[in-house]
C-alpha cells in the first residue's frame, strides 16, 4: 500500500498528496499524521491537494477529520490548492468543510499559518500580562 | 423506392444523352428563386458535380438512397444544404436544388410518347424525392448546429470574469440566471481564481431580474466552492425586489457577505486584502 509522505518545514507539517487516494491510504495518512504531530510538536498542517483530481465523500470527510484531530494537538490545518472541479464536487456532496481553512496555493497557506502563529503568540502574551493589556514593541 | 433493375440502363442512357440540356435547364430553374444570390457559374458547378455523382450512383443499379452507392450523392447534398443553411437560405430554396432536376427531367420526357421511358422517369423521380428529403434533414441539422453554437457563444459572452483590483475578481451577471448559466459562472470564476491567485471574488447580480430558490442555491454553491478553494466571495447588487423575494422564499445566505452595491463590495474586498482607501484632503492655496 502506498503511503503519503509527511514533510516537516519548521513547525509546519506538509502533506502533499500526489497519488489517487484509496480509503486505506487515507486511514494510514490520518494515523501517520497524528503520530507526526505529537512527535514533532508541529503547530500547523498543510494538506496540498493540487494534484488531486477526483474526490469522494470519504476523502472530503478526511479533511474535516484531520482538521479536528490536529486541533486536539493545538495545530491549525490548511487545505491548499483545491481544483475547481474538486471544489464543485465537494459542494455538490454537501461537504462545505466549515471548520477547515483553505488557501489557493501553498504560499498563501503558509502565510495563513504564520499569521495564526503570530496571533497565538499575541493571545499568550495577553494571558501572561496581569492587567490584560498588550505589550507592543514599536 | 426500388424499381426493377431492368430500367437502369435506359435511365442512365437518357441521363447521359441529355446531360447538357438537363443541367442547363436545372440551373435556370434553381437560379430563379435564389434571385442572383449565387452566381450561375457556381450553381452550374454544383449541379454538374451532383449530376455526375447521381448518374454514377444510378449506374450501379441501386435505387435505394440509403445504400452505399449513394454515399457520394448524400455527402454532396449534405455539404450543399449545410452551406445554404449557413448562408441563410430558406428550406424551400435549398430543397429546390434537388426538385428542379425532376422538373427538368419531366419537361424532357414529356415530348416522348414511350410508356416505358415514362415509367423510368417516374421511378427516378421517386429517388429524387428521397434525396430531397435528405436535403431537408441535412438543412435542419445544420441550422440546429448554428443555433446551439450561438447559444454557447452567448453563454460565453455574457459571463466575463473581470479583475477589479489586484487580487479582486468580479463577475457582473446580466439577464436571466438559469442553472446552466450559474454553472458556467461557477466554473469560470473558480478557474479564474486559480489562474490569477486572487483571494477575493465578487458576484454582482445588479443586472439580474429574478432569483428563484434554485438560482440562489447555485449562488450559494459558488460561494462555498470559492471558499473551499481558499478565496472569499461576496455577493453584491441585490435589487430591492430580489431582496424581498429572497426573504419571502426563506433563503438563508448564512455567513456569506452581501453588499448593496458593487462599490461597497469592492471596498470590502480591498479592505479584506489589506488595502485601505483614503480620500486625499485637498488644500487650496489662493
Amino acid at each position: 500500500m502506498d503511503r503519503v509522505p509527511i514533510l516537516k518545514i519548521g513547525d509546519v507539517l506538509l502533506v502533499s498528496i500526489q497519488l489517487d487516494l484509496q480509503d486505506q491510504t487515507v486511514l494510514a495518512l490520518q494515523e501517520d499524521l497524528a503520530e507526526q504531530i505529537t512527535r514533532t510538536g508541529a503547530h500547523g498542517v498543510i494538506i496540498d491537494i493540487s494534484a488531486v483530481e477526483i474526490v469522494d465523500s470519504f476523502i472530503g470527510r478526511m479533511f474535516a477529520t484531520i482538521a479536528s484531530m490536529s486541533r486536539l494537538f493545538d495545530a491549525d490545518t490548511v487545505v491548499v490548492g483545491m481544483r475547481p472541479a474538486v471544489a464543485i464536487t465537494l459542494v455538490e456532496l454537501g461537504l462545505t468543510l466549515g471548520n477547515v481553512r483553505t488557501a489557493l496555493d501553498l504560499e498563501k497557506g503558509l502565510s495563513i499559518l504564520r499569521r495564526s502563529a503570530a496571533d497565538r503568540l499575541l493571545s499568550e502574551e495577553i494571558e501572561d500580562s496581569d492587567d490584560g493589556t498588550v505589550r507592543t514593541e514599536s | 423506392m426500388t424499381t426493377e433493375t431492368g430500367n437502369v440502363d435506359g435511365m442512365v442512357a437518357l441521363l447521359r444523352a441529355n446531360t447538357e440540356t438537363l443541367i442547363e435547364r436545372w440551373v435556370s430553374l434553381i437560379s430563379v428563386p435564389l434571385r442572383g444570390r449565387l452566381s450561375e457559374a457556381e450553381l452550374a458547378r454544383e449541379c454538374r458535380e451532383l449530376f455526375a455523382a447521381l448518374v454514377a450512383a444510378v449506374e450501379t443499379g441501386s435505387r435505394n438512397t440509403q445504400e452505399s452507392a449513394f454515399t457520394d450523392v448524400r455527402a454532396l447534398l449534405e455539404d450543399l444544404s449545410r452551406s445554404r443553411a449557413r448562408l441563410g437560405f430558406t428550406p424551400s430554396e435549398t430543397a429546390v436544388g434537388v426538385f428542379a432536376l425532376r422538373q427538368a427531367l419531366f419537361e424532357l420526357a414529356s415530348g416522348d410518347d414511350d410508356a416505358s421511358r415514362l415509367r423510368e422517369v417516374m421511378g427516378f423521380s421517386l429517388l429524387l424525392d428521397s434525396l430531397g428529403l435528405w436535403t431537408f434533414e441535412s438543412y435542419a441539422k445544420a441550422r440546429e448546429e448554428v443555433i446551439s453554437e450561438q447559444a454557447e457563444q452567448l453563454l460565453e459572452l455574457t459571463t466575463p470574469v473581470v479583475r477589479l483590483w489586484d487580487g479582486v475578481l468580479a463577475v457582473p451577471l446580466v439577464g436571466t440566471l438559469d442553472s446552466e448559466r450559474t454553472q458556467v459562472v461557477m466554473e469560470k470564476l473558480l478557474e479564474a481564481l486559480v489562474e490569477t491567485g486572487a483571494e477575493q471574488a465578487i458576484v454582482d447580480i445588479t443586472g439580474v431580474l429574478a432569483v428563484d430558490t434554485q438560482v440562489a442555491q447555485h449562488l450559494l454553491k459558488t460561494v462555498m466552492a470559492a471558499r473551499l478553494m481558499g478565496a472569499e466571495c461576496t455577493i453584491s447588487g441585490i435589487r430591492p425586489q430580489i431582496a424581498q423575494t429572497i426573504v419571502q422564499l426563506g433563503i438563508e445566505f448564512g455567513d456569506i457577505t452581501t453588499k448593496a452595491t458593487l462599490a461597497d463590495a469592492l471596498l470590502h474586498a480591498m479592505r479584506r486584502s489589506g488595502v485601505d482607501v483614503v480620500r486625499k484632503r485637498v488644500t487650496r492655496t489662493n
